[in-house]
């Protein structure tokens, strides 16, 4: 029997749910999503440069605004899934990027320490001229 | 011959944005948006502020900041939409709508920072 087999590419069906299946890939997508609250707080930075355009008065109204016990909340969310990302980001570094030294490469926690190290300098630095 | 694409420089945004924001954005939203409207630390100084973000270097940093940041995440939403939530059918659509709306995001923040 002759057939013709056409050839198709087989897609296994894959769930959209398929990252509440492990812990892993929950964690994954909780990542993921960070992505979202980085731009909540390019927007919340936009408002405050724009209020801080626009007077005094919008300054303190920014304020009080932002004191806000539901912007507060999705503050203090939006924080905790920046800090996964960056956690995340510091350990994924030395898997994109390979440093060498007289051709011999670095080793992956120097990488990541050195990524902490200017974590925390950056962030002192930060802190120092805000609150200075 | 291989096809030029524009993939690897949206990775290098990608990238660029998502180490600036590990960086920076984790201190800066604990004190400009938790720690300062709760009043644990007294607001900076209204004539501060403003000089600081008069000044053409700190305004070009922060707009550098806020494009690479919305392209990191438009960059992020893509694959979340694409490949996360199985719209691989959708892809090109959903590419657009991204990175489109990096782009109107990054103009809005030109304009804003512009205008102190």
């Amino acid at each position: 029997m002759n057939e013709i087999h056409h050839t198709r590419r087989y897609h296994q069906p894959v769930s959209p749910f398929w990252w509440l299946r492990r812990r892993s890939y929950l964690i994954f997508a909780l990542r993921e999503l960070s992505a979202i609250f980085i731009a909540w707080f390019v927007v919340f930075l936009l408002v405050l440069v724009s209020a801080v355009g626009a007077g005094e008065d919008r300054y303190r109204q920014f304020l009080t605004t932002a004191a806000n016990p539901g912007i507060e909340l999705l503050n203090v969310i939006s924080f905790f899934f920046i800090l996964l990302h960056a956690i995340t980001w510091f350990h994924l570094t030395p898997q994109a990027i390979a440093l060498r030294v007289r051709s011999r490469r670095i080793a992956r926690i120097w990488i990541v320490a050195s990524l902490y190290m200017c974590w925390g300098a950056l962030s002192w630095a930060a802190a120092w001229i805000i609150m200075s | 011959m291989t096809k030029k694409t524009s993939e690897p420089f949206m990775w290098l945004l990608f990238s660029v944005g998502g180490m600036l924001a590990a960086l920076l954005i984790p201190i800066l939203l604990l004190l400009l948006g938790v720690l300062i409207p709760l009043g644990w630390i007294p607001p900076p100084d209204y004539s501060n502020v403003l000089a600081a973000l008069q000044h053409p270097l700190i305004r070009v940093l922060l707009l550098g900041f806020c494009v690479l940041t919305l392209f990191h995440t438009a960059h992020r939403l893509r694959f979340i939409l694409c490949d996360g939530l199985q719209m691989t059918h959708r892809s090109l659509a959903i590419t657009k709508i991204c990175y489109g709306g990096g782009t109107v995001g990054s103009l809005l923040a030109g304009y804003i920072l512009l205008r102190v």
